[in-house]
């Protein structure tokens, strides 16, 4: 075979980590990938030859993953590039092609390393932002699960102190994981909330302070402020904080995606991306757009409604989990 | 990064076409290319895309559009009209049952909005229908959402029934449909938790609540930013429950929502709502054209216009047309403008919905500072009546006095000036135009910024 198997080599790579993060990859993207490669299958079925038809099926397979019409473009004039190259002629070889430039594309040269920064001593304040409803509050809740199942004295800070009901969320979330939520009345100034918690764990010693902060469509210019008030807040208060300033995205939003990238990285200077609800349909495509054109990495994918649903980002397991049916057949 | 509309989209296919004196059926070939790219970066679902331009390129190679002299305007025009006719007519109509209460269910993927539409939904019912609805709570499982729904409930002062977290959603439908007879709602209005689609003991869930409590709606709260997974939610919950209505929500974000047409299309319920903030009496009527006009990134005039219909004063306006006309427009005229025009909402947004508003470069880059507006007020009202009427003898003495008044720099008094009196110019000049074109009708007030 001309081609050295990429998918082999993924697999190789995938199966010295745990299997059971893995599985769960896996397990949160069956109804992603049955879509995903259940069509990848027809269209190599369909088409023996690789032909203009077959990139333009190709294309179409791509763009309903929402990864953008950019790039798809490029991604498709690459492999178009690298069929010619290494002279491939039969559709079937072009799987492993696609996902190793999928992959190359989210890495760029060097692998992305998706864990988080902390602080050097002492407290690490992670800030949460992103527009509503993506899950901001039940992801600080998996986090701190995480943290505190790892050892750490964890806070959390509940900044969203407009929508109705959002402040009981974060109390229910410190209940059930036993950790202290910092807060003020509904309606009081998030960040005076966010100077009380940071004193608070200071002074109770804490390893970790998540905020929390009220979901905030992209284009409302006061509302932004707000949020880069919150972050000047929290930067005067404690030297080289936020430690990460993570966006929370919705996996089933669209193209608006790049564009709430790129707004909340221009006022709060978005270091991370946690991907929520990729265990439905939905694919995220676009945060491939986003790494290329943004160069803002995943950090976490939300794959499940359970606490420990919430797994590190990894690029190969990413991509892993959207043609695992495929990487199987061939690894056999 | 900046997603073109298809006016600017068909721009460049038309400069290759312009001089050629004939549209060729290659030409609608490119010209349907860009169409399906600007639906495609609406969020437009791919095949809902592929059928709406077939249909469209139909109809441009049969004559409208290859026959025209301005094929790139006809084929805008065509493909607006295919996207309106596409996504229905209006539709805001809430079904009454002759056995009251009336049961509309609202269901959705998780953070799509429920909770806050159906307390928008409540509002509404009271408002303009004058009923009495019963709010009930059935989001057991997303922690605090009852709280959600109690905290609406207080600040609209309506009930909100809930039995806790711990009783099935079926049994509180079954109680608080009892409760609403009891007290006489003539609504009946039920959360439910958000599920993914594919979930199919949180559907049969679903299943159970309707069986039960045969709601005469079923409305289907969809994120208008949802991409092109828009398709098999929305068929996937319609298959299942049979949904009666769309609300699409978090349209007043900058997303396209092209995710509308892919809904409509796939599952051929009508969108009814639109959520538009997150206040509660932010839920409005589904428009169609706007909506088309908006997946196409052509700007939403018809919601401009009312809202500077609602919010600025007939009188005053015909009053400041002869101003303008006649010249005779002051610093006081202008003022009071900028008092209206703030009424409206925030300057950036009303500037978005301007059509060709995107084209101006940095238009979407620009914000509006409102703080700026304040200063030029406090310019304003630090000037006596006399400089108002006759800006022209402010002196430099007057000038720094206006200055220390209003808590500004002489800089900023300076500039005021001078973007007044090219106004003024610029107005001279527009009513001579105009008076030339016959046109009439609302002016927006220039922007001096």
């Amino acid at each position: 075979m001309i081609v050295l198997s990429f998918f082999k080599k993924l697999k190789e790579k995938i199966t010295h980590q745990t299997e059971s993060v893995t599985d769960k990859f896996k397990d949160g993207l069956t109804k992603t990938r049955n879509s995903f490669s259940g069509r990848m299958n027809d269209l190599v079925a369909r088409y023996r030859k690789v032909d203009e038809d077959f990139f333009e099926e190709l294309e179409e397979i791509l763009i309903q993953a929402d990864v953008g019409f950019d790039t798809v473009m490029e991604l498709i004039e690459e492999l178009k590039m690298e069929v010619k190259r290494r002279n491939i002629k039969d559709s079937s070889e072009v799987k492993s092609v696609i996902s190793e430039k999928l992959v190359e594309i989210y890495n760029g040269n060097e692998k992305e390393d998706s864990s988080l920064r902390y602080g050097k001593d002492g407290l690490t304040v992670i800030l949460f932002v992103g527009v509503n409803g993506v899950g901001k509050t039940t992801t600080i809740g998996k986090l701190a699960h995480r943290f505190k199942s790892d050892g750490k004295s964890v806070m959390m800070a509940a900044g969203d102190t407009f929508r109705a009901g959002a402040i009981d969320q974060l109390e229910v979330w410190g209940e059930r994981v036993g950790v202290p939520v910092i807060k003020q009345a509904e309606g009081s100034d998030p960040a005076a909330v966010m100077y009380d918690a940071i004193r608070a764990a200071k002074s109770r010693g804490a390893d970790i302070l998540l905020c929390d902060t009220a979901g905030r469509l992209q284009n409302k210019v006061n509302l932004m402020k707000e949020l880069e008030k919150v972050k000047r807040v929290i930067e005067r208060e404690v030297p080289g904080a936020p430690h990460e300033v993570l966006l929370v995205l919705d996996a089933t939003t669209g193209q608006n995606a790049l564009i709430q990238a790129k707004t909340f990285k221009e006022a709060t200077d978005v270091s991370g991306i946690v991907l929520t609800k990729l265990d439905g349909t939905a694919k995220g495509g676009i945060v491939l757009a986003i790494r290329k054109e943004l160069n803002i990495p995943v950090k976490y994918v939300g794959l499940g409604e359970k606490m420990d649903d919430l797994q590190q980002f990894d690029a190969d397991r990413y991509v892993y989990g959207l043609f695992a049916d495929a990487i199987e057949e061939e690894a056999e | 990064m900046a997603f073109e509309g298809l006016a600017d989209r068909l721009q460049s296919t038309m400069q290759k076409i312009r001089g050629k004196g004939k549209v060729s059926e290659a030409d609608v070939k490119e010209m349907m290319r860009e169409v399906r790219l600007a639906l495609l970066e609406a969020d437009v679902n791919f095949k809902v895309v592929k059928e709406f331009v077939k249909k469209v390129s139909e109809r441009a190679v049969g004559q409208e559009v290859m026959k025209s002299l301005t094929p790139g305007q006809q084929v805008i025009k065509v493909v607006k009209e295919e996207l309106t006719e596409l996504m229905g007519g209006e539709q805001s109509r809430i079904a009454v049952s002759n056995r009251p209460p009336t049961v509309i269910m609202m269901v959705g993927l998780q953070g799509a909005g429920k909770t806050t539409t159906t307390g928008k939904l409540a509002n509404l019912l009271r408002k303009k229908y004058n009923r009495k609805p019963l709010l009930v709570a059935g989001d057991i499982y997303r922690p605090a959402a009852i709280k959600q729904l109690e905290t609406l409930g207080k600040q609209l002062s309506m009930p909100v029934f809930s039995l806790g977290d711990k009783i099935s959603p079926v049994e509180i439908a079954r109680q608080a449909l009892e409760k609403a007879k009891e007290d006489h709602h003539d609504y009946v209005l039920i959360d439910t938790a958000g599920r993914l689609h594919v979930d199919e003991k949180l559907m049969d869930e679903l299943k159970d609540i309707k069986e039960l409590a045969k709601p005469d709606e079923i409305f289907l709260v969809v994120d208008a930013m949802t991409g092109q997974d828009a398709v098999n939610v929305a068929q996937s919950f319609n298959e299942q429950l049979g949904v009666t209505g769309v609300v699409l929500t978090k349209l007043d974000g900058d997303t396209r929502g092209g995710a509308a047409l892919s809904i409509r299309s796939v599952t051929n319920t009508p969108i009814k709502f639109v959520g538009l903030g997150e206040k509660l009496d932010a839920l409005e009527a589904f428009h169609p054209e706007r909506m088309a006009s908006r997946i196409l990134g052509m700007g939403d005039v018809m919601t401009l216009i009312e809202k500077a219909q609602a919010n600025v004063d007939e009188e005053k306006a015909k009053e400041l047309e002869k101003k303008m006309r006649t010249a005779s427009f002051t610093l006081d005229d202008f003022l009071d403008q900028l008092g209206q025009v703030r009424q409206m909402g925030p300057l950036d947004e009303l500037l978005k919905m301007m059509p060709g508003a995107n084209k101006i470069k940095g238009m979407n880059n620009l914000q509006i500072d409102e703080k700026q507006i304040s200063h030029v007020e406090a310019i304003i009202q630090s000037m006596t009546s006399d400089e108002k009427t006759h800006p022209e003898i402010i002196n430099a003495n007057r000038r720094k006095r206006i200055a220390k008044g209003s808590g500004t720099s002489i800089q900023e008094v300076n500039r005021l000036l001078k973007q007044f009196e090219d106004m003024k110019k610029m107005m001279k000049q527009m009513t001579g135009f105009q008076q030339k074109g016959k046109k009439k009708g609302f002016k927006l007030p220039f922007n001096p910024f």
